[in-house]
């Protein structure tokens, strides 16, 4: 009894203590660990950057962006291109950038259409992306791929962690914000936001723009891990269904399903890929066929459906309890 | 060099054709059923596997197996439609949430395909050709197969304009597209319309598989490719718009093998690409689109 | 100056035209009203002055300001707000957000979070709808729902409010609430655009009707004036009339 009041009362304030528990635990985590869980997890915090970040602006105003693999595969090559000249930080800067900029062109273009096209759009991105470096590979660099220096696990872990922070702690605010406000408004009736006052086109494109930024950082961090890479790797389409099928597996409404979206199939990808690629991705497509059945909300939709069904449950079994209690008096 | 040009519009042309027969079918799906199909790429991937598979394991005639490829997978669009798709309008909160589930839908459904043929067939190229003797018309060089394969996209695109335009099911298809709800309350039976439209997109996407396994070594992974151009044509020609549909692909036809063969190969696709991004600026409606 | 005026508003659809060289003025503090059979143009009426439609030719001002070429988000934040026929609220949100949406975004200057919580539940109350503040709005009536898009219209602080249908699907009871709703409305000093096939509410709170039919202004005047018009009579109100309503 007075741990389930404790609990209640100091909700917010476990909650954080929680968080900062999972802090140190991850940020800890190489020094107990070994070389190939390190790299478990970062993958894993990988694949959280592109599932939060998709969610903001899809999962919020309803128009389904394809593209992560056009801005991940961004920052791929612009690691591939710049890692010689500049310090690995400066790049993931400039990655993000890079990716920013061109979502900016991409939004301006395509966020006026009808929410179809836009989709339509940022499916033929990516392939247009890989087209176009092969292209230039080919033809004007005269390779085929490039190869990236490797380097250490532990850098690339504590870069990503960065980034994981950084960036969940952005998204964290915008969806609190006015401009998460505005994002939900889109989503629920973009003719009504627009005429509420919201600047509609303006909204879409930055944050789009935003979200790629991220998307663009990421694919610069992963990018050494993969040692070596070319257009059909780094714009592998699968790096836009991966992320998108998490952040709809965990649930898109607020930004912890995503995440733990991203976790659960993150681990179970990496685990089972491997060896059974082909029945993995048959699971994976039936699975998601039944997610967007049935859980509509992800598995945090599960949450709320499982307290009233497990409540009504568990109050008949209290109430009962009482009844016997008292008939025994 | 006009002649090389010549030569190239009429491939193109002829190409085009079936990029047109692929489209129409992607096109009549989301024109009536509001499904943007994903996995049409998937269908024509079908198709041409199949067609390869009864060519030698049956010594079935390519061009006759669309009598077995055809009903078989409009069951398959039939039955995806009549269950899936339909479940998911029914308890979707809005239309426009239902089109996203739809394509997310698809996605899985994608991979469901994709993946299974892959462990059943394996992922290797299979040498599928068939026609492939040169002949020779207004002095240059062409593949039978390709005068073939046009032929028979363009009476199947006839056809199924003449269908949709003048027969009552047709008539019926069009009133579901434009309003199902008045369409039921007029007494058509829109679920059974609903899934015999996606039917017979899948149907049309089959054989379009089987056009394509005549010209070109198929395997289980070329459903991607194929999706990516039906998309470009139909938004070219305008989501929902059959002929449309057809004169997009005819036009994506001769650009693709310009490009290819006076530029880069590999540039096709950017260039539609590019194409597109300039034409929906100008136009969102694509060529003989509606709104 | 009136506050809102048009001249020789047009608009086609291709060959078709839907709104054919309307002219119309309304006055700061009045209740107007626009009246014709369903097609007569009235919605798209209200498009073209909130911009949700492109004018084809013709001019629209506010306050002496030509509206023509500005977006419906630059037109709200001037000062003319409008609620939907087919009523658009955010179905995701709960009824306060909705109605926040407005106090943020409706004003031209940067709202602070405190003020537009205030500002939102300032109008759930004049609308009469705080004790649902929580509620996911698709739970609520059609009636409710239509409160909470006045609401949120409200909150964006408008001098023009524009009603589409508002009383459309509600019981009589209904209708009466949503008729002192409107006269509420004037009194705080907003001036009231509305459509309406409800003829007990235009006849009863309007000052003035406008008679739309096949995009054309037919008739003008106070509701006796409107009542009496023959080609309203015929065209409109006689089937009402004859319909025994």
């Amino acid at each position: 009894m007075d741990i389930t009041r404790f609990i209640s009362t100091h909700r917010k304030l476990l909650l954080v203590g929680f968080l900062v528990l999972i802090l140190i635990f991850i940020t800890t985590f190489p020094l107990y660990t070994q070389a190939s869980h390190v790299r478990l997890l970062t993958t894993l915090l990988i694949y959280v950057v592109l599932a939060v970040s998709w969610a903001l602006f899809s999962g919020t105003t309803g128009y389904m962006s394809l593209a992560p693999a056009a801005f991940f595969g961004l920052g791929i090559y612009t690691m591939a291109l710049l890692q010689k000249e500049l310090p690995f930080f400066l790049i993931i800067a400039i990655g993000g950038l890079a990716a920013f900029i061109f979502a900016l062109l991409i939004g301006l273009v395509t966020l006026r259409l009808r929410g179809i096209y836009f989709t339509i759009f940022t499916f033929g991105l990516v392939i247009f992306m890989t087209e176009i470096i092969q292209y230039l590979e080919t033809r004007l660099w005269g390779q085929h791929g490039q190869h990236i220096d490797p380097i250490d696990n532990e850098t690339i872990f504590y870069a990503m962690f960065v980034l994981v922070v950084v960036t969940v702690l952005a998204i964290y605010l915008i969806r609190r914000s006015r401009y998460g406000l505005a994002l939900l408004s889109i989503g629920g009736n973009e003719e009504a936001a627009e005429h509420m006052g919201i600047n509609t086109t303006r909204t879409k494109v930055l944050i789009f723009a935003i979200s790629s930024f991220f998307m663009g950082a990421t694919g610069v961090i992963a990018a050494p891990s993969l040692v070596y890479v070319n257009a059909n790797i780094a714009f592998s389409t699968y790096y836009s269904f991966m992320p998108i099928f998490m952040a709809i597996f965990g649930g898109m409404g607020q930004i912890h399903g995503p995440i733990i979206g991203a976790v659960i199939f993150g681990y179970l990808e990496k685990t089972l890929r491997a060896q059974l690629f082909s029945y993995f991705m048959l699971g994976f497509g039936i699975i998601m066929v039944a997610v967007i059945l049935f859980l509509p909300n992800g598995m945090m939709g599960l949450v709320p459906m499982l307290q009233s069904k497990l409540g009504g449950v568990i109050s008949k079994i209290r109430k009962g309890g009482q009844a016997e209690q008292h008939a025994n008096t | 060099m006009a002649e090389r040009i010549l030569s190239l519009i009429i491939v193109g042309i002829l190409q085009g054709g079936v990029y047109g027969l692929l489209a129409m079918g992607l096109s009549l799906q989301y024109g009536v059923c509001r499904v943007l199909n994903i996995t049409h790429g998937e269908f024509v991937m079908l198709g041409a596997v199949l067609t390869y598979m009864l060519h030698i394991g049956f010594d079935v005639n390519p061009l006759l197996a669309p009598v077995i490829i055809g009903p078989l997978l409009f069951g398959l669009g039939f039955l995806l439609q009549a269950t899936l798709f339909r479940t998911l309008k029914a308890w979707a909160p809005s239309p426009a949430a239902f089109e996203g589930n739809a394509l997310l839908a698809a996605f899985g459904v994608l991979y469901i395909i994709e993946h299974f043929a892959r462990i059943t067939w394996g992922g290797k190229l299979m040498p599928s050709y068939y026609l492939n003797d040169v002949v020779s018309f207004l002095g240059m060089q062409f593949v039978k197969n390709q005068f073939v394969t046009f032929a028979i996209a363009l009476a199947l695109g006839v056809a199924v304009y003449l269908f949709l335009s003048r027969s009552r099911m047709g008539r019926a298809i069009r009133a579901t597209a434009e309003d199902a709800g008045t369409a039921g309350l007029m007494g058509v039976n829109t679920n059974m319309t609903l899934a015999s439209s996606f039917g017979l997109g899948a149907l049309l996407a089959g054989i379009g598989g089987t056009l394509v396994s005549t010209k070109i070594a198929v395997s289980t992974g070329m459903g991607f490719p194929n999706t990516v151009i039906a998309l470009i044509v139909v938004v070219l020609g305008g989501l929902g718009s059959i002929p449309g549909s057809f004169v997009a692909g005819i036009l994506i036809g001769i650009v693709s093998l310009l490009v290819a063969g006076l530029w880069e190969p590999i540039l096709t696709v950017p260039v539609y690409y590019a194409m597109l991004m300039v034409l929906l600026l100008v136009r969102p409606t694509g060529i003989l689109g509606k709104k | 100056m009136p506050i809102l005026e048009g001249q020789g508003v047009s608009k086609y659809f291709g060959g078709l035209a839907a709104v054919s060289n309307v002219d119309f003025h309304i006055d700061q503090g009045e209740i107007v009203g626009m009246i014709g059979p369903n097609g007569a143009g009235k919605t798209t009426l209200f498009n073209l002055i909130s911009a949700a439609l492109p004018i084809s030719s013709g001019e629209i001002r506010f306050k002496g300001q030509k509206l023509n070429g500005l977006k419906p988000h630059q037109i709200c934040k001037m000062g003319v707000s409008r609620t939907f026929q087919e009523t658009k609220v955010f179905a995701n949100m709960p009824v306060l957000q909705n109605v926040l949406v407005g106090a943020f975004f409706g004003s031209p200057n940067r709202v602070l979070g405190a003020d537009a919580t205030r500002e939102a539940t300032q109008a759930l109350e004049f609308v009469g709808l705080s004790a649902m503040s929580t509620t996911p709005v698709k739970d609520l009536t059609l009636a409710s729902q239509k409160r909470t898009e006045v609401a949120r219209a409200l909150a964006t602080k408008p001098e023009v409010l524009l009603l589409d249908e508002l009383m459309a699907g509600l019981t009589p009871t209904e209708v009466s609430e949503a008729m002192e709703l409107v006269r509420k409305i004037r009194d705080k000093g907003i001036t009231v655009f509305m459509v309406e096939h409800v003829m007990k509410a235009i006849m009863g709170i309007c000052e003035r009707i406008m008679a739309l039919h096949h995009g054309e202004k037919i008739a003008e005047g106070t509701p006796q004036e409107i009542a009496a018009n023959k080609q309203v009579i015929e065209i409109y109100l006689g089937e009402e009339i004859r319909a025994g309503s």
